[in-house]
């Protein structure tokens, strides 16, 4: 199959690549441009742990192609924060050990981060089902759950 | 020494790089020139292999090779080594690294191929041309039991690979003289690993070296590297296992694969780097799973309710091979008599083979099946008598002041099973309490108003931890002052980097953030055996411990040298050894280690030891025994059927936590994990060993819109069976998990409802018991 070249934003940069048209977008992310935060779990769909955020909506890596983001702005999770400087969310996993084997969690960040852009002050239930598509087989979730809650809490303290 | 870091919920060193992409998982790896490997398998159960062809895979784009069995002859042959070889099992049971005759199980490995893209392996995979002679299968053990069953494996003349058999005391005796027999038959269903990172191996030749260099998302490199070396007669120095960032691990990925021993193999055969990631089909078909069996009790109970004796067998569904040897199996039969105080015991345990995937420890190994076992009984002599269950309990558990307590029980090597230290009734008590089991009764008449039937389900464990032999640890002060621990206890999330930093950094004095951690790399730590069985804070933990302690014993040996003070007058804090009450008459650690590193024909001071460093092997003779008492409620939909776990409770007791947020976090993972194992994961096969549940469609995982919070209250018993008085925390939680769930669904039920002996149940299971009353 001959490569196509798509254009696109990541993580706030322009870029253009070469890119066969059966490769899914995590192994693009992954083994083309080097971005191995994002992870695969499952590759069918479900896990949710390769997801990453196409025009500000939570979309599963696994299950788009490519090409298909031709113009398009996306995020992952390195451009979320660095070790040394991480965002609120990624601090507030720290704070309540939303994770163990950290597997999971950029998908983890990827969904609760494009969710609380859209839904700022969420209840328990809330949250709980908006990650409802990734699993987490370390931490039972309530780490996770209480990460997202307190961000929503300071940011609309700051409000 | 005071206790700075060592209880205290510290945030996690691990955490940052993880959170910002930045781990190194086993796929995040990249050599130049890595080939990448699929592996052709095994479609049908069971078959004899008549030919394989890869003429047409191998000139397809991108194949660089495609070896089967047969290509290695040169290098290896025969079954791959056993783990824990068994005297039962007078010849083991293990994998060819690639089958070379029969197949038994589908998913099995046959040949792997190698070329540039993953893609392009995986489509010449599909080219194979296999001609393999279908052969019967079984995959009920209950049936393989049958002398007309098919056989797993075609030469065997049984599918009984073992029988096992414990207990003590004359329960003969105890069962004619008891008020009341009652007999039940349990049906534990297997279910499957899933950690979200699949496993995977990176291997290659070093050019530096020569050595085999293998990194693999695994729970025991050492094991890797041993029966490696043993499979290729080469010496263990030639060989390097690494384990990178590992995405969870819960006890499958302690097993050393086929796969792991095929990679290597074609490694050594084509000089190539080559890469092999495990994708989820590929996991639910060849990674191993959990804890199937069915049983058949009997339990011998006075009037008031007091357990006096079990006696039983069990059918344990081994899958087609025994990788693990017997530990699965035999991990059932010792967790025997859990809290109870039996007068005697008689258990027998047939290990079977089917043609499924092998089973071996999963989270808690058979310790879940057996609290349902013994919690199940106890709920079922409260019903037969007509009292609470808790009174069964209280009347029947081993009490505190019986502490230590040996349970008749013999462990591995002969010796007596004796538990600790304890309180199980104390447990049960302020688990009750903490639920407010005093008022359910309004709760549920209030959830009878909204057309809910409320449960409220109670169960309780005893759980051996700490595991033998060991695991060592060393501890460097480098001249830059920072304190480098080594050890080969491999990490799969449990946050071992900080637990191990907060043990050293208490005793040498210095800010959690100067310690680092080099774990499980087998050219950085001579040996190492596993992280398994909730063993790494009682092993590792207290040779940290031990290793740091010899560290600082030199800090102040050198100093007291040089400063010519006494050694009971110096202390170490702020990374420096200085005289006490005097902090500014000190000597730098960093200093003493510059000096200790040695100049160049200047003789050493006091002609000490060169290195400020340490190693020690904490040697666990004895198990240390955590234990736990669990409450939760349930709501039932008596239209759905659908459960919801609306409370959990957990008390737990593993000693001294070194850092109660990581113990939380192991008891909240462990808890969800069996309540899937109650309510959700279902790993069904036809009768022909078809899996018919490979994806997450099919197969349920526990997800946050369906868990609870869990609540968990801690009981402090130190154990004195370790220098730094810890127990195990990892599987603590998965082990009453599935037992208290299952139990409250009994509550709600009522009355009328059935005995619940076996899980996973379904909502559609449910509607049928709710009709049937
Ligand atoms: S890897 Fe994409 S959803 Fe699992
Ligand atoms: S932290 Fe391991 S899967 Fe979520």
């Amino acid at each position: 199959m001959t490569e196509r070249s798509v254009s696109f934003t990541l993580n706030g940069e322009q870029r253009e690549a070469k890119v066969d048209p059966r490769t899914h977008l995590g192994d693009f992310l992954r083994h083309s441009l080097g971005l191995t935060g994002t992870h695969l779990g499952c590759e069918h769909g479900v896990c949710g742990a390769c997801t990453v955020i196409v025009d500000g909506a939570p979309v599963r890596s696994c299950l788009m192609l490519a090409v298909q983001i031709e113009g398009s702005v996306v995020e992952t999770v390195e451009g979320l924060g660095n070790p040394d400087s991480l965002s609120t969310l990624q601090q507030a996993f720290v704070t309540n050990h939303g994770l163990q084997c950290g597997f999971c969690t950029p998908g983890m960040l990827m969904t609760l981060e494009a969710y609380l852009r859209s839904t700022p002050m969420p209840t328990e239930r809330d949250v709980r089902i908006a990650i409802s598509g990734n699993i987490c087989r370390c931490t039972g979730y309530e780490g996770i759950v209480q990460a997202a809650l307190d961000v929503a809490a300071t940011r609309a303290d700051r409000t | 020494m005071s206790a700075r870091y060592f209880g205290a919920a510290v945030t996690r060193l691990e955490d940052a790089r993880l959170l910002a992409g930045k781990g190194q998982y086993v796929d995040d790896i990249e050599l130049p020139g890595m080939l990448h490997a699929a592996f052709v398998r095994a479609s049908f159960a069971h078959g004899r292999i008549r030919s394989i062809d890869t003429s047409d895979a191998l000139a397809m784009p991108g194949v660089a090779a495609i070896y089967t069995m047969a290509d290695f002859e040169d290098i290896a042959h025969g079954p791959m080594p056993p783990m824990a070889p068994h005297p039962l099992l007078k010849t083991p049971i293990t994998y060819h690294p690639l089958a070379n005759t029969e197949v038994r199980h589908v998913g099995e490995a046959i040949a792997i191929v190698l070329a540039d893209s993953r893609a392009k392996a995986e489509d010449a995979a599909a080219a194979v041309v296999l001609d393999i002679e279908y052969l019967p299968a079984v995959s009920d053990a209950t049936l393989a039991c049958d002398a007309n069953s098919p056989r797993a494996h075609s030469q065997h003349t049984s599918n009984i690979a073992a029988t096992m058999k414990a207990g003590f005391g004359d329960t003969a005796a105890v069962f004619a003289k008891a008020d009341h027999v009652l007999t039940e038959h349990f049906d534990i269903h297997r279910g499957g690993c899933h950690s979200m990172e699949c496993r995977g191996v990176v291997a290659h030749i070093d050019l530096l070296t020569g050595a085999l260099t293998i990194s693999t998302s695994s729970q025991s490199p050492y094991m890797v590297r041993r029966h490696l070396a043993g499979y290729l007669k080469r010496d263990e120095n030639d060989i390097r296992v690494m384990t990178p960032d590992v995405g969870g691990g819960f006890g499958p990925k302690a097993n050393v694969y086929a796969e792991e021993f095929a990679v290597a193999l074609a490694v050594i055969k084509c000089r190539r780097p080559v890469k092999w990631i495990e994708d989820r089909q590929e996991h639910f078909v060849a990674t191993t799973q959990q804890r199937g069996q069915t049983w058949t009790l009997d339990v011998a109970f006075d009037n008031d309710g007091r357990m006096h004796a079990i006696r039983g067998r069990c059918i344990h569904d081994n899958g087609a091979y025994a990788p693990y040897g017997l530990i699965l199996p035999a991990t059932a039969l010792a967790s025997f008599p859990g809290p109870y105080a039996l007068e005697a015991l008689d258990l027998s345990l047939d290990v079977v083979l089917t043609n499924l995937v092998p089973t071996s420890p999963v989270r808690g190994a058979c310790r879940p099946n057996v609290a349902f076992l013994l919690e199940r009984l106890a709920d079922r002599i409260a019903r037969h008598l007509g009292i609470d269950r808790q009174e069964v309990r209280r009347r029947s558990f081993v009490r505190a002041d019986q502490m230590p307590y040996s349970t008749g029980m013999k462990a591995r090597d002969g010796s007596p099973i004796s538990y600790d230290s304890g309180d199980y009734v104390g447990a049960l008590n302020l688990v009750l309490d903490e639920i407010d089991a005093a008022n359910f009764p309004a709760r549920r008449n209030e959830a009878k108003q909204r057309g809910k039937l409320r449960g409220l389900g109670i169960a309780s464990c005893v759980e051996d931890t700490g595991l033998g032999p060991f695991e060592g640890a060393s501890v460097r002060v480098t001249p830059a002052g920072k304190v480098v621990i080594a050890s080969g206890a491999s990490s799969q999330g449990q946050g071992h980097r900080t637990a191990f930093a907060q043990i050293a950094a208490d005793v040498l004095g210095v800010e959690l953030e100067d310690v680092t951690i080099e774990t499980a790399d087998t050219a950085k730590f001579p040996l190492g055996i596993s992280t398994i069985a909730s063993r790494i804070a009682v092993t590792a933990g207290s040779s940290v411990q031990l290793a740091a302690h010899k560290v600082r014993a030199k800090a102040i040996a050198f100093a007291s040298h040089q400063l010519e003070v006494d050694e009971h007058d110096l202390e170490l804090a702020g990374g420096a050894v200085h005289v006490k009450g005097i902090p500014d008459m000190k000597i730098k650690l960093s200093e003493i280690a510059r000096t200790l590193s040695g100049n160049t024909g200047m003789p050493m001071p006091g002609d000490m030891e060169p290195d400020l460093a340490a190693t020690a092997y904490f040697n666990s003779n004895a198990l240390t025994f955590a234990y736990g008492a669990n409450a939760c409620e349930v709501e039932v939909d008596p239209d759905t059927g659908d459960i919801r776990v609306v409370r959990y409770v957990v008390v737990h007791d593993c000693g001294r936590m070194i850092n109660p947020m990581i113990v939380d976090g192991q008891i909240r993972g462990g808890v969800v994990h069996g309540i899937g194992n109650a309510l959700f994961e279902r790993m069904i096969h036809d009768e022909e060993g078809q899996p018919l549940t490979t994806t997450y469609g099919d197969y349920l995982l526990p997800m946050a819109s369906e868990m609870p919070r869990i609540e968990i209250h801690h009981m402090e018993t130190p154990s004195p069976r370790n220098p730094i008085g810890v127990k195990g925390a990892g599987e603590g939680g998965t082990i009453p998990a599935a037992a208290c769930v299952i139990s409250a669904v009994e509550d709600a039920l009522g009355p009328n409802g059935p005995f619940i002996a076996l899980h996973p149940i379904s909502p559609q299971q449910v509607v049928t018991w709710l009709d049937r009353n």
